[in-house]
């Protein structure tokens, strides 16, 4: 390696040595443009009236769009009903709708900037009117990123949604449907995965991209719910363990890598692997291990108006071991559950087919399922999804969604919702990953 | 012995070869466009010194280009960067440049050309309100095909290629001086070819013809789309068709990303014809080069407003 290392840096030397630059040269730079300048002046005269641009135009003021910050402001409503009288036990995502008629789940300040010329910030509030009338407040994602970190490597450092899978770093913005898929709330929680801490990321000097992150966060926190959660009694239905920090290993660290294909010119597939590692509160030292594939292909035709047509799938599966250890009853302590490990896989699928402009039909098929514990967890039952709908964006600042879902929860029967759901988009609007 | 002799042989070759295709990669200089315009600007100026890429292909609309993990591996690896610089990859580009690292092609640095610095934009707006369509607010992005802008472009990139490559700053003036000799004459032969048609009435899909309307006195009377990025709706035709017929506009411009389908209701109501005129060097056959392009352009419409006389 350190041979062909030095045999680029002869190759890059020689040219250099060879085309040393001569005063002449360097003037025939400002020449070239002297003489384009007055090209352009005559041309003026020739061409007419309507050419007053140009050189003096190019002495102008720069321009700035907004000022050191872009500004966004998005908000989600939902509306409709479902055969399930109480939808938060059907909808369990903190962004889905949570009541029959409205619910307002995700209005979102967004922030983001150059700090300086090595760091770029972001931030995101959420405001949700929860279904009794108050308003929750969350400071969902505030973090700094590194712009010109060497070795292609970047450092993400903040509060941040893990980068585990595809979906459960994006806002509910770019959803493809009304909510959150059973898979992710299985392992994740309402929130899906989300902490403070850092993500290095490397960018390897392959052909096709390639990219492997290690995120280091905290486990606890309302957001890790497989991990330190104050809410995991949910899973394990134990008194909780008040675990602290006393090495990495009590860390939560979730490994990426992600890499990626054009299978031609109009065809891109993204391959994904993810896994995320640390204790969890059943125990003072039992740890959960959630690991993760997922994929996306897209389809788009070279001449596509506005992006459409397109067909697009994604898929994400993923499963738990968590190891439960010996652990008193929450709701009774005098009643012990016994060591255990808990086990749950789940997936979904979704298929996008923007039909004409602006118009998309989506169909998500889904499944979670939880082996059976000691304890009857509402949260680990078996149980499937089928949603199909239909998005209409006017333009990329709103959007009009319509969902069926049909539930089927095993042991609890089967339900079937309607949700309507209606989005607006106010100031920047941060362009969209693939 | 001999065997060994021969290994030895190879894997001199194979080095002496990895070393040239090294000392070739080298040398040239890696530059990446946004769009296929910008990309042959910069083939025109720097010659074999550069290798040039452009994210945007020819017929694709450049406002909904997908952000591809495949353009985070180009931008991560070039050395220079043109963009257009009026928000058309405003959609597209900042998260590409966020995951590609490259501090080579940041913002201000010598790697980045902004192609739209020096161009006097048309309608910038003085008040930023959506409800009046996708308006940029640093002005109509569609400058390119004005060729008097796509000199003050070459101009750009010949700077920045020359602060990057300073040992070739010699080649990049002389092939700019060259190129521009070259478009001067060119746009000479175009400013005659539709001299003939000096104030003719025309009718876009979007506002993408201004600048090339405003150098060769043409005259946009309406465009399909009601505000800019808005899908063109029956009443709104409707009004652009009365429009067409009561000005005298006989020629609807079109390009590969727009709805043909739309244009072609349009011209049969008022007996016009649709034009295919891309504004990307490559979207139609021997259009690879922008004056090539250009060339298209103004032949395609000299050829259509003859035929509509």
């Amino acid at each position: 390696m350190r041979g062909r290392l030095f045999l680029c840096a002869l190759a890059m030397a020689g040219p250099v040595a060879v085309h040393a630059q001569t005063p002449q040269k360097k003037d025939s730079v400002a020449k070239a443009e002297a003489d384009s300048i007055a090209l352009v002046r005559q041309l003026e005269k020739e061409l007419g009236a309507n050419s007053a641009d140009t050189a003096t135009a190019a002495a102008s003021a720069p321009r700035a769009t907004g000022g050191y910050m872009n500004i966004g402001f998005v908000s989600l409503l939902d509306a409709g009903w479902s055969s399930e009288a109480d939808v938060a036990s059907l909808q369990r995502g903190d962004h889905d709708p949570k009541q029959r008629g409205f619910t307002l789940p995700n209005t979102e300040l967004t922030f983001d900037g150059a700090v300086d010329p090595y760091f770029k910030g972001f931030a995101n509030i959420v405001y949700k009117l929860l279904p009794g009338g108050e308003t929750g407040v969350e400071l969902e994602e505030a973090y700094l990123l590194t712009s010109s970190l060497p070795g292609n490597l970047q450092l993400k450092a903040g509060q941040f949604f893990t980068e585990f899978g595809r979906q459960n770093n994006q806002h509910p913005h770019a959803w493809a449907f009304v909510d959150e898929p059973l898979v992710i709330n299985r392992m994740f929680g309402p929130e899906g995965l989300r902490s403070q801490g850092l993500r290095l990321s490397w960018l390897l000097p392959t052909k096709f991209y390639t990219e492997a992150m290690v995120t280091v966060a905290n486990a606890n926190g309302g957001a890790t719910s497989s991990f330190l959660s104050d809410e995991s009694s949910d899973i394990h239905g134990g008194v909780l363990a008040d675990r602290k920090v006393r090495a990495l290993g009590d860390m939560l660290i979730a490994p990426r890598l992600t890499t990626s294909f054009d299978l031609s010119d109009t065809q891109t597939l993204v391959l994904g692997a993810s896994g995320a590692f640390g204790p969890n509160n059943s125990g003072y030292s039992t740890r959960s291990q959630v690991y993760g594939v997922d994929g996306y292909w897209k389809w788009k035709p070279a001449a596509a108006q506005a992006g459409f047509p397109f067909l697009s799938m994604q898929a994400e599966a993923m499963w738990r071991k968590y190891d439960a250890a010996e652990r008193s009853l929450l709701s009774s302590p005098d009643v012990t559950l016994p060591a255990e490990t808990l086990k749950d896989n789940g997936a979904y699928a979704q298929l996008l087919w923007g039909i004409k402009p602006r118009i998309v039909a989506g169909l998500r098929g889904e499944f979670a399922n939880g082996k059976d514990g000691a304890f009857a967890s509402e949260l680990r039952g078996d149980r499937t999804r089928i949603s199909p709908n239909f998005t209409w964006y006017p333009t990329e600042f709103s959007k009009f969604r319509v969902q069926y879902n049909y539930d089927d929860r095993k042991g609890i029967g089967t339900d079937h919702s309607l949700w309507f759901q209606f989005e607006f988009l106010l100031g920047a609007h941060a362009a969209h990953k693939f | 012995m001999k065997s060994f002799n021969l290994l030895h042989r190879v894997a001199a070759i194979a080095l002496i070869g990895i070393a040239a295709s090294a000392s070739s990669a080298a040398a040239q200089i890696k530059v990446v466009a946004t769009t296929p315009d910008l990309a042959s600007l910069a083939r025109e100026v720097g010659g074999s010194a550069v290798s040039v890429t452009a994210l945007a292909k020819p017929t694709e609309d450049p406002h909904f280009v997908d952000a591809k993990p495949s353009h985070i591996v180009t931008l991560n690896r070039a050395d220079v960067l043109i963009e257009g610089g009026a928000e058309l990859e405003l959609g597209w580009l900042p998260p590409l440049l966020e995951s590609a690292r490259n501090p080579k092609i940041a913002a201000g640095s010598a790697g980045r050309v902004v192609a739209s610095e020096g161009i006097r934009m048309a309608e910038v707006p003085s008040s930023f309100d959506r409800s009046k369509g996708d308006v940029h607010s640093l002005g109509n992005p569609h400058f390119l095909v004005d060729p008097v802008d796509a000199k003050i472009v070459a101009r750009n990139i010949a700077q920045h290629l020359s602060q990057v490559d300073p040992k070739n700053a010699a080649s990049y003036a002389s092939n700019l001086a060259k190129f521009n000799a070259r478009l001067d004459a060119k746009t000479t032969e175009w400013q005659n070819t539709l001299a003939p048609y000096r104030g003719a009435k025309i009718v876009t899909y979007h506002k993408d013809f201004v600048y090339f309307a405003s150098r060769f006195g043409l005259s946009i009377v309406d465009e399909l789309e009601p505000k800019p990025g808005i899908a063109p709706s029956p009443s709104h035709l409707a009004g652009v068709i009365g429009t067409m017929k009561s000005q005298g506009a006989h020629v609807v411009l079109v390009q590969p990303y727009q709805n043909r389908k739309t244009a072609e209701t349009v011209a049969r109501q008022t007996g016009a014809t649709v034009l295919d005129m891309p504004e990307q060097p490559g979207a139609r056959p021997n259009t690879s080069t922008y004056i090539d392009m250009m060339n298209n352009l103004v032949t395609t419409l000299a050829a259509g407003l003859r035929g509509a006389k």
